[in-house]
């Protein structure tokens, strides 16, 4: 079965395991189960599946966690349509995790094994979070290593493989009893068969396959704000976040990320969740969408080129039932609206620039105890 | 040479008094732990579960050139 799959976002994906490289207070996470269900529909690709996770404290002092994630892919893209044959796919991700409290640090360790037909990924993460300055200063450093196998369907054994380096340095600052500041800096780099071995670009009119460098490193600086803007005597709280992400890296992709969300508690049990997010992106060095010269890397991969992608998304959850101090279930549904633009990956001859709209679905039912 | 000692003299016995007045003293936290309960609220939380937020992670990622600080766990394939 022809497929065409992306390698290099794969093997960047891989690197997984960026467990809690947002900052937070330290304590013990709660203990917590989830199931999900989950719905991807958008651009030809339908991606759904089930996903639980399991969260327990022992002794006061370590939190044991497990989760299985799976994605079952039905992939008829514009990309996939064009140069091969739609197919159908699953990949089933696993992961085990420990949390450990020693005074006003907590250790983050985790293991992830993310396995499909023809590509598996294990990665092994550890994070340090460590409150000082009274608790109103939480400080992260964290660090994940991957190895990546990339295979070819028809082709025995693998064709490659991947691997990835990752640090992570996350501050955050209580400013007022009421707003938080945090900032987050992350750095990526891969080395390997970072290309697909499926895709192919389009040079002088002619599909072939296409060929990325074997290096890549990126950083991502992420800033956020986070307020509670309740008035004064209201009964419903409210909070407002911004996030700002700058991301670079030595494909020359350069991508800004702009999300504002808005939350308030509709009433008791009830809470709304809503956000906009916007992104956009200029194309790597080597992306073309029909390249008129002979270079040495080319790739048509429509994540690389120059693109821009907005959405509003809202989250309702319920408390179904409520012990305080002993348990709570609430169901969730959240919905997602995405508007993916693109300025030099154009549709088919026609010269036109491609663009398509999906819908991001979930829903789950959660207990803490 | 005579009167500019008395001048020298008056310049280190004010540096010395300014560094007196300048002792080290920390900051103090300046928001107590009994004023944080807001800050802990559900509401001030990007999402109250951990799941859904690895699938929009995986989501932009696979789609988006951009990658890292997004402070969610990713992992796996960008089929999708």
């Amino acid at each position: 079965m022809a497929a065409i799959k992306n390698a290099a976002k794969v093997a960047g994906l891989a690197a997984g395991a960026v467990a809690a490289s947002s900052v937070q207070a330290v304590d013990l996470p709660e203990d917590r189960a989830e199931t999900m269900y989950h719905l991807y529909d958008g651009g030809g690709v339908i991606a759904q599946g089930p996903a639980v996770l399991v969260r327990k404290s022992m002794l006061d002092r370590v939190s044991l966690s497990g989760s299985w994630y799976v994605d079952a892919v039905s992939n008829a893209s514009i990309d996939v349509v064009t140069t091969a044959s739609k197919f159908k796919e699953t990949r089933n991700q696993g992961e085990l995790g420990l949390d450990y409290v020693v005074r006003d640090s907590l250790i983050h360790v985790s293991g992830t094994r993310s396995v499909e037909p023809d590509y598996q990924a294990s990665t092994l993460s550890f994070d340090l979070t460590q409150d000082v300055f009274g608790g109103m200063t939480t400080v992260l450093l964290g660090y994940s290593h991957a190895d990546d196998k990339v295979g070819q369907k028809g082709t025995p054994g693998w064709v490659g493989t991947a691997h990835h380096w990752q640090y992570r340095l996350g501050v955050t600052q209580i400013l007022t009893p009421r707003w938080t500041a945090s900032a987050n800096l992350e750095s990526i780099n891969d080395d390997g068969y970072l290309k697909s071995p499926y895709r192919l670009a389009r040079v002088f009119d002619t599909y072939v396959h296409e060929n990325t460098p074997t290096t890549r490193e990126s950083k991502a600086l992420k800033l956020s704000v986070t307020g509670d803007i309740t008035p004064e005597g209201a009964n419903n709280r409210r909070s407002f976040r911004a996030d700002y992400r700058y991301y670079w890296d030595t494909w020359n992709v350069r991508g800004h990320t702009l999300e504002l969300a808005y939350n308030r508690e509709l009433g008791p049990g009830w809470l709304l969740e809503s956000s906009l997010r916007y992104y956009r992106q200029n194309h790597a060095l080597f992306y073309f969408d029909n390249a008129q010269a002979q270079t040495l890397y080319f790739s048509r991969n429509r994540e690389l080129s120059t693109m821009h992608d907005f959405g509003p998304g809202v989250t309702v959850s319920y408390t179904l039932r409520s012990i305080p101090g002993k348990y709570d279930v609430k169901l969730s549904g959240s919905y997602q609206f995405i508007d993916f633009h693109f300025s030099d990956y154009t549709v088919g001859d026609t010269g036109k620039p491609y663009s398509y709209h999906a819908s991001v679905f979930n829903t789950v039912l959660s207990a803490t105890f | 040479m005579a009167r500019v000692r008395p001048v020298l003299m008056m310049i280190a016995a004010g540096v010395l008094a300014s560094a007196a007045g300048c002792a080290y003293k920390p900051i103090e936290p300046w928001v107590k732990p009994y004023e944080r309960e807001r800050l802990a609220a559900p509401v001030m939380k990007a999402s109250l579960n951990e799941l859904p937020g690895r699938q929009q992670d995986h989501v932009y990622v696979v789609r988006e050139g951009s990658r890292g600080a997004t402070g969610v766990q990713g992992g796996g394939c960008g089929c999708n």
